[in-house]
């Protein structure tokens, strides 16, 4: 059930270049069911600026009561959540959205991300193992310095990394590793700029996936219409990325 | 014991609070978060002859206290609006006031006539003045003649009483006010968004797909208010007042100005409990001001 709570920050750290790791505690956590569902955060109380700011999950800790978030601090938004500190509280409204179905993956699992799509994907990750499927992790990034997870990736399966500039890992996109990769994969699931999502649905139109979208929203519940997609079921239908989503199977949306 | 109720042509109101056309779709989203039966109202979303898929996105951008959207009246059409949304509301004790859209007469006329029918609406409220549809809509609102005529056209086939929502883009919108209540309208609800753009700066590029979308939020309360002020003067029309409402103490504002009930728009997306918490703040903020009533407050400015 949705809730809007004023939760507790507990730690938040720098992890990567504009990149922020950020641990909030209350009962909202215990909502929290799927991996990629997001929380829509008020960051501050002013109304400068007015509008909640989308955020996904990257872990989630049930017995604790917490879960964590991880963001780039690029607009005036983030990095006014960015000034945040541990003892300060957070006005969280979640968990929204549909995440990624994990009872669909069979035996093993590519999970592919890009940049501020990578975090829903470790606590996918992260479930997915506990299920027994074999995830291989396939994410890319600007530059080394914009990595982030990558030894805790590790912990849970193979791990690839791809940078553009190629300080780290292989050069260019994670399409690049796709196609040195065998597809002896049964499930693959992808959170990254809508770009790449195209791209590995391209890469791979015969396995199932499940891919997760990004578009401006308003209100995040699915009253505004502010995110719509369109579909290939059919020229009148269209769907919400912030309620129907931001996860669908893939060849649904029409980017 | 503070009344909070209020009384309107075809609204019998129990408190002055009601989600604005646009801002709450029909319903759906915020009853998960709390009873709708709370609310002195609902203004559901616009409803056309067809069902519109609206504008490309983007479709919303961030403004200084505000936002800027071009959602371009989205809607499932008249015949599943009247066939499923409406029967789903019927369960919540709250009176609705349907947004009626088009972009010629006989589209207002036809949508006007069919949702007027529907038990649980009770009043209806056409939008003259939506910025961001190519054909109608504001075309509507910005002419004293054609609005007029529309009122009438719409006043002739409506089972219930009809509220015009006026456009804030008009130079001289006491005009359209009186034009409005000559067609025979029963109420004013005002105002819609102000028309508005916002650049990428990097690029030079609009960022609102539709080049400009309309501007709501705290940013436009002042324009609200002020021209709440004027048109409440000038016409013996209620007004439903809207614009930047985001707390208690701005429906106190909205009040004071000349409206006899308030919506709020935009602030449902900061927060999406803001009705039900004005609603619960109200009669302890009348009480501290010394009123009774809220419609003690109605115009208040007016006599000081």
């Amino acid at each position: 059930m949705i809730k809007q709570e004023r939760m507790q920050i507990i730690k938040q750290q720098q992890i990567a270049h504009h990149i922020f790791e950020l641990t909030v505690k209350g009962v909202l956590a215990n909502e929290m069911a799927e991996p990629g569902q997001f929380v829509h955060i008020r960051v501050a109380d002013s109304f400068e600026p007015l509008l909640r700011r989308p955020i996904s999950v990257a872990s989630i800790d049930l017995e604790a009561s917490q879960f964590t978030m991880i963001y780039r601090a690029e607009g005036r938004g983030t990095q006014l959540l960015a000034e945040k500190r541990a003892g300060d509280t957070l006005d969280v409204l979640g968990p929204l959205g549909h995440g990624f179905p994990v009872e669909e993956a069979v035996k093993k699992a590519y999970l592919i991300g890009g940049g501020i799509g990578v975090p829903p994907l470790y606590e996918l990750a992260k479930q997915l193992n506990a299920r027994g499927i074999e995830t291989v992790h396939i994410l890319g990034f600007e530059s080394k310095q914009a990595v982030f997870y990558e030894e805790k990736f590790r912990g849970l399966g193979d791990t690839h990394i791809a940078t553009v500039d190629g300080s780290h890992g292989t050069q260019g996109f994670v399409t690049h590793i796709l196609n040195e990769l065998p597809a002896d994969f049964d499930t693959y699931y992808s959170c990254g700029p809508t770009a790449m999502l195209e791209a590995v649905q391209w890469a791979y139109p015969q396995k199932k996936g499940f891919l997760s979208y990004e578009q401006r929203m308003g209100c995040g519940i699915g009253a505004c219409f502010a995110c719509v997609c369109r579909t290939t079921k059919s020229e009148t239908d269209y769907i919400k990325v912030c309620s129907d989503g931001p996860v669908f199977p893939a060849g649904v949306v029409i980017s | 014991m503070i009344d909070l109720t209020v009384k309107l042509p075809g609204l019998n109101l129990k408190n002055p609070i009601m989600p604005a056309s646009g801002c709450f779709g029909f319903g759906k989203e915020y009853a998960q978060l709390y009873d709708l039966s709370q609310l002195g109202a609902i203004m559901i979303k616009a409803t056309t002859v067809e069902m519109r898929l609206g504008n490309p996105t983007p479709r919303v951008a961030e403004t200084a206290s505000g936002m800027l959207n071009a959602i371009g009246l989205q809607n499932p059409g008249l015949e599943k609006v009247a066939g499923q949304e409406l029967p789903w509301l019927e369960k919540y004790d709250v009176p609705i006031i349907a947004n009626v859209a088009g972009t010629t007469t006989e589209d207002y006329v036809e949508v006007a006539k069919a949702i007027s029918q529907a038990p649980n609406v009770h009043a209806l409220e056409i939008n003259i003045s939506c910025p961001n549809v190519k054909q109608g809509g504001i075309t509507f609102g910005t002419d004293p003649d054609v609005a007029r005529e529309l009122t009438r056209a719409v006043k002739e086939v409506s089972a219930v009483p009809v509220y015009i929502k006026l456009s804030p883009n008009v130079t001289n919108i006491v005009s359209i006010a009186k034009a409005v209540e000559e067609g025979g309208a029963d109420g004013i609800t005002m105002i819609n968004t102000l028309l508005g753009m916002r650049m990428d700066t990097k690029t030079g590029r609009p960022i609102i797909a539709n080049i400009t979308g309309g501007l709501s939020g705290p940013a436009i309360k002042p324009v609200a208010l002020r021209m709440i002020y004027e048109v409440s003067q000038h016409t013996k029309l209620p007004i439903i007042g809207m614009g930047g409402v985001t707390n208690v103490d701005d429906v106190i504002d909205f009040l004071s100005a000349g409206a006899s009930a308030v919506a709020v728009g935009t602030a449902n997306f900061v927060n999406p409990f803001v009705c039900p918490e004005i609603i619960a703040q109200l009669p302890e903020r009348l009480h501290e001001l010394g009123f009774d009533s809220v419609e003690q407050l109605v115009g208040r400015s007016h006599r000081l």
